[in-house]
């Protein structure tokens, strides 16, 4: 009976196949040679990294290693910085969004920042979140409801601002604030989120709030993370990058990077013996 | 052996001491001097004019005859002078602004182009009511109409409303440029929706203290050639004008023919500060109120 057996064959074959595709997930940012300077100051050597989509990746290392600039890079926000100069490539779902025809303003859509230091605008806490998809075109009201409470859910924090959408949002704490932002940045509905060191502003009990967070929005998003906080990238990564001077030393599961690493400095560094 | 001798430190302590308390004094009468001058001159305004201020003087129209004579018609021709200031310098110098603050790549050009708003600010203003009398008033074939002398002011109070626009547009701090730019907002989204919004109680403040200038310059109206006794009421920027300050000026050159004029003089002039004064204040109260909230 061979046809029988053949579709046993394929039928398994399938199978493998399907298994192979969950190990191996898509890749939505691959990094290729990207070097960057200011000025005369080499930032970022030779960087290669391929990121998954629907993955926590931190980004770890000591102060001025250049992993802020490396995730500012990845929206082209180091642009803001004159004199900066960069080579390389980085494919963002397979396209160079380093060459000239890539709009800016595209990739930003498609990816999110949360910045550093909780930054809402100086508006109503509505406005905030109803920012994005307003400069991009969304007037009506209803439908502008109903982003605004899908990401302020989004971000947990429906239920702390519901009855007071229309109060100016430096009224909240830092805590709530940047998850305000972070809410701001899903009501554009973003495929990556990049966070810059969300919680370094923060106290703990926020700084849990923000990491738990995280964790809810991998099912939905990928998302780069900076930190400067080892045990923060332990918690909630899957995959970690350690930058030091401006190049990747190791980048692996973050299971792997904190118990066997590969490369001495890595080792140093996470055991605190430096940065 | 010590290097300070206690007892040479004695005998000098007196003359220390002295210098000390001279110095006091020199900048506290420095201080006293600019304000005693004010007292006296507002002392003397008050005592010449304050007598003349009455409905009538404020709504009367010109005349040659003393007793008859009101500044209804300088009252309204500022009032229409600030209508074409205000607008116009508001467009050119945010504008200006905006260019050089967002847009000019930070470089030779754009601090050359700085430097040189910085220049035109100590233009002498007469030297703006030149270029007003060439331009406005005879290339366009305006006249001495509102719309020339606005114009020419307009100019003239340009650089305020640029240097204060500037700060006021750098002082909207990066991150929240950043936070639009992160969300795919181009930058002219950015500007209109972020930057001007923060910066809008800065411009103002700028664009009042830049109007106040305006209708308290003489000198570019008169070489503009505002006539000296103009008794129709402007209804219009096409209409020929007067303003406070010019009809302070003739009466004052006029008052060697009628001593009263003199005292009309001093009468405008109260009003006169009185405006400006209540400008000043509600500038201050705008920046007061808007203070950094960042």
């Amino acid at each position: 009976m061979p046809v029988v057996t053949e579709k046993a064959n394929l039928n398994t074959k399938t199978a493998n196949l399907n298994q192979k595709a969950k190990e191996n997930k898509k890749v939505v940012y691959h990094t290729k040679d990207l070097n960057l300077w200011y000025g005369e100051g080499h930032a970022l050597k030779n960087i290669n990294l391929a990121i998954n989509e629907n993955e926590v990746t931190a980004i770890i290392g000591p102060s001025g290693c250049g992993k802020s600039t490396y995730i500012k890079t990845l929206n082209r926000m180091v642009e803001l910085v004159p004199s900066v100069k960069i080579s390389g490539e980085i494919l963002y779902r397979e396209r160079n969004i380093l060459d000239k025809s890539f709009k800016v303003e595209d990739l930003r859509t498609s990816v999110g920042m949360v910045f550093q230091k909780p930054n809402p605008f100086p508006k109503s806490i509505y406005e905030n979140v109803a920012y994005g998809p307003k400069i991009h075109g969304i007037r009506d009201k209803k439908i502008l409801d109903e982003i605004v409470e899908k990401s302020l859910r989004g971000a947990a924090i429906w239920d702390e601002v519901k009855d007071r959408l229309n109060q100016n949002a430096y009224g909240l704490s830092g805590g709530q604030q940047q998850r305000l932002c972070i809410a701001r940045c899903l009501a554009i509905e973003p495929d990556v989120i990049l966070m810059d060191e969300p919680t370094s502003a923060l106290d703990p009990i926020s700084t849990l709030k923000v990491e738990e967070l995280v964790q809810e929005l991998k099912e939905e998003f990928s998302i780069i993370i900076v930190t400067h906080n080892m045990q923060q990238a332990a918690r909630i990564s899957d995959k970690t990058a350690f930058f030091l001077n401006g190049e990747v030393i190791e980048f692996a599961e973050t299971d792997k990077i904190f118990s066997t690493p590969s490369d001495k400095r890595t080792e140093d560094y996470i055991t605190g013996r430096f940065g | 052996m010590k290097y300070v001798d206690s007892e040479q430190v004695h005998k000098k302590m007196g003359s220390r001491l002295l210098a000390n308390n001279l110095a006091k004094t020199l900048f506290f009468m420095a201080t006293l001097f600019g304000l005693v001058v004010l007292i006296v001159l507002i002392y003397r305004v008050l005592a010449d004019g304050l007598g003349w201020i009455n409905m009538d003087f404020l709504m009367n129209r010109l005349s040659t005859d003393p007793e008859r004579a009101g500044i209804w018609g300088a009252i309204t021709g500022t009032l229409w002078l600030m209508l074409v200031v205000a607008p116009v310098t508001m467009i050119l110098g945010v504008g200006t602004a905006i260019y050089l603050e967002e847009y000019a790549a930070k470089g030779r050009i754009s601090s050359f182009i700085k430097t040189n708003i910085s220049n035109l600010a100590g233009v002498p203003s007469v030297v703006f009511g030149i270029l007003g009398l060439t331009v406005f008033a005879r290339a366009l074939d305006l006249g001495s109409v509102v719309l020339a002398g606005g114009l020419t002011m307009a100019l003239l109070v340009l650089p305020v409303v640029v240097v204060a626009s500037q700060e006021a547009i750098r002082a909207v701090p990066q991150f929240l440029r950043e936070a639009s730019y992160g969300m795919g907002a181009t930058k002219w989204q950015t500007i209109k929706n972020v930057v001007l919004p923060a910066a809008l109680p800065g411009i103002l403040t700028g664009v009042i203290l830049a109007l106040s200038r305006a209708i308290g310059e003489t000198a570019p109206l008169v070489v503009i050639g505002i006539p000296a006794l103009l008794i129709p009421v402007p209804d219009g920027i096409f209409d020929k004008f007067t303003i406070l300050p010019v009809q302070i000026y003739y009466w004052t050159i006029d008052s060697a023919l009628v001593a009263e004029y003199a005292n009309l003089a001093a009468a405008t002039i109260v009003i006169l500060l009185i405006v400006l004064f209540a400008m000043n204040s509600i500038a201050i109260l705008i920046r007061n109120k808007f203070q950094k909230r960042f």
